[in-house]
């Protein structure tokens, strides 16, 4: 990484600043190289490749013989009905997940931005499922729902309630349920911290003038809080949705994918590892990967005017 | 410091060089009671699970399977089973070896390419910072099916290696965005200076940039690793065997001790031991990765 020297008052002069400028580019280029090269190759290098895969059927028994079948391997999963129906679970789980992280999230960042006895402890604790590992918080909901030894399971039958005597990890709507739980206990804290900075820099004024003009507490939080939060609401969402689309450590713990709680990402693995067919999961794979990028492009284009702009500050 | 760009940026009121003051929480003393029912709520979610987790770790038999609200007979017998467990063992030894490469390999990369990102004249700035923001996106599983196929063929299936490589595709961005917003809030007069006195901007980067970014390498490096260590679907599938598999994978493949054992409560002891650390980490380090999290979260 060694660069020539650039001549003293690089600020002060004019003259020469091309030469300058170039030198400058060129060390740029250098020191961001290595991660765009890394990246290339570990990332798209790869999704290349998938692509060739899933055009091809791999021999299950004979390593190394494969044929060419074109789309065949996405004409099978798009007519089948385990792609779809991992779809449809994929986004429920999702739609689930991301609403109730939102909807708690914002709760939280106004709990934390109100001054009391006890918020910096407040503030620890929210952030506390943060720490866990996915796997974990999956094991930790686990114990929570498992009939007999489970809180919730021996809280519900001790007071009569329904959902006591359950299986909730047999039945498909108590093992969704149990997924989206053990995502929305580590992931709110996200949402909550994104959103409080939000909420922080809404100058004091702004409230003082809905005061003044009459407003209730609600009506200056649905008028005047919201909208103005909405840059940060949708922020957090952009981001959790990217990871919900994407989730596969929580059925794979909790359920493996029984039940009808299959992700996307999980249906591709199984058909990859489990199965052993390269050809079908990499199709799968490249199909969950085309989703995912759809989604995210859609987000951006109606609901991220404000990523734009923090894009183009950024040049 | 940090946090506070982040904040104003997310509000999308950012004026260049004003910062906005601290401002005192409102509505001190005037708290409606139903507040404190909230808060109480928050408290009891975020919290509970942690208690039953640690409760059924440490229960075993039939004070495990009638689910005791306090273990009768409280037991280290699960603790003592997982540590006596040698895949266990070993997976702990890979997390480490994993995390700590990645995340130190990660930083040197990420804080060269963040200096020219947030500070050098460069060409197409816009379109390398989308290339890096996209690659957050990618689903794992896309990057795992091939290379699953790619590393059985050259001997990097079921190895640590095999794991550190695809993880740093994921950690780069990560660090590379958190970083680079850290860069952002040293004052340019400071480099301004070095070029006075004849520094390149190499030097500047080295001398002046670096050392006063520590805080914010030390951020980076604790939402890398925590990300790193964290991460499941690449080390399922690029992994078969205890030798290569960090502790999520083992935990996830974890069965009980004995075959007449309920599983859970030596699982609950494996994921009580894994936790405490980070958990830790949490508790130290809160301020940091707060403005972390904040502002690679608003540039990223």
């Amino acid at each position: 990484m060694a660069t020539k020297s650039l001549s003293p008052g690089r600020w002060g002069s004019s003259s020469g600043m091309n030469g300058r400028d170039r030198e400058e580019r060129r060390l740029a280029f250098r020191m961001t190289a290595p991660s765009l090269v890394l990246m290339a190759l570990v990332a798209a290098v790869p999704i290349g490749y998938a692509l060739w895969l899933s055009l091809n059927q791999y021999s299950v028994r004979t390593a190394g013989l494969s044929r060419f079948v074109g789309l065949d391997n996405y004409v099978a999963a798009l007519s089948g009905p385990h792609w779809w129906a991992a779809f449809g679970q994929t986004f429920l789980f999702a739609g689930l997940s991301v609403s109730l992280e939102l909807v708690l999230g914002t709760a939280m960042a106004l709990l934390l931005n109100l001054a009391f006895k006890g918020r910096a402890l407040l503030r620890t604790v929210v952030l506390l499922p943060y720490a866990v590992v996915t796997v974990v918080s999956a094991i930790t909901w686990e114990t929570m729902f498992q009939p007999n030894l489970g809180l919730v399971t021996n809280v519900l039958s001790t007071l009569g309630l329904p959902g006591g005597d359950v299986i909730w990890l047999g039945e498909h709507g108590y093992a969704m349920a149990v997924i989206v739980l053990a995502d929305v206990w580590k992931t709110t804290p996200f949402a909550a911290l994104i959103i409080l900075a939000g909420l922080q820099v809404i100058p004091a004024e702004t409230y003082e003038a809905a005061e003044l003009d009459g407003a209730s507490k609600w009506q200056a939080f649905v008028h005047v809080t919201l909208p103005l939060l909405r840059p940060a609401i949708v922020l957090a969402a952009i981001f959790r949705t990217m990871d919900a689309l994407r989730v596969f450590d929580l059925p794979f713990v909790l359920t493996r994918g029984a039940n009808g709680t299959e992700s996307m990402s999980m249906l591709a693995y199984t058909q990859l590892r489990e199965n052993r067919l390269v050809g079908e999961g990499s199709a799968l794979s490249i199909l969950t990967f085309l989703t995912v990028m759809v989604v995210s492009v859609v987000y951006i284009r109606f609901a991220g005017g404000n990523i734009r702009e923090v894009a183009k500050e950024e040049q | 410091m940090s946090t506070l760009t982040a904040q104003r940026t997310a509000a999308g009121t950012a004026t260049p060089g004003a910062r906005t003051p601290k401002r005192r929480p409102r509505g001190r003393a005037e708290l409606h009671p139903m507040v404190w029912v909230f808060v109480i709520a928050v408290m009891g979610f975020s919290l509970i699970p942690f208690y039953w987790l640690v409760n059924t770790s440490l229960k075993k038999g039939v004070s495990l399977s009638q689910g005791e609200l306090f273990p009768s007979q409280p037991t280290f017998e699960n603790y003592v089973a997982v540590f006596q467990n040698a895949e266990f063992l070993l997976a702990l030894r890979n997390s480490v070896i994993i995390a700590v490469v990645t995340t130190t390999v990660a930083l040197v990369f990420a804080s060269f390419a963040a200096y020219a990102l947030a500070r050098l004249k460069m060409r197409r700035k816009a379109l390398i910072l989308t290339l890096i923001l996209s690659v957050t996106t990618f689903p794992a599983i896309a990057i795992a099916a091939p290379l699953f196929s790619i590393w059985r063929e050259i001997g990097l299936y079921d190895t640590l290696l095999g794991l550190i490589i695809p993880k740093l595709t994921f950690a780069l961005p990560l660090a590379i965005y958190t970083l680079t917003s850290f860069f952002r809030e040293i004052p340019r007069e400071l480099e301004e200076s070095a070029y006075m006195d004849g520094a390149t901007p190499f030097t500047a980067f080295r001398k002046v940039i670096l050392p006063l970014a520590v805080p914010g390498l030390a951020t980076t490096a604790i939402l890398v690793f925590i990300s790193v260590w964290n991460e499941f679907l690449l080390a399922v599938t690029l992994t078969t065997s205890p030798e290569a598999r960090p502790v999520p994978v083992a935990i996830a493949f974890f069965s009980g001790t004995s075959e007449f054992d309920q599983p859970l409560g030596t699982i609950s002891a494996a994921s009580v031991i894994i936790t405490v650390p980070l958990v830790v980490l949490v508790l130290l380090c809160q301020k940091r990765i707060v403005s972390g999290m904040t502002a690679g979260a608003v540039k990223g």
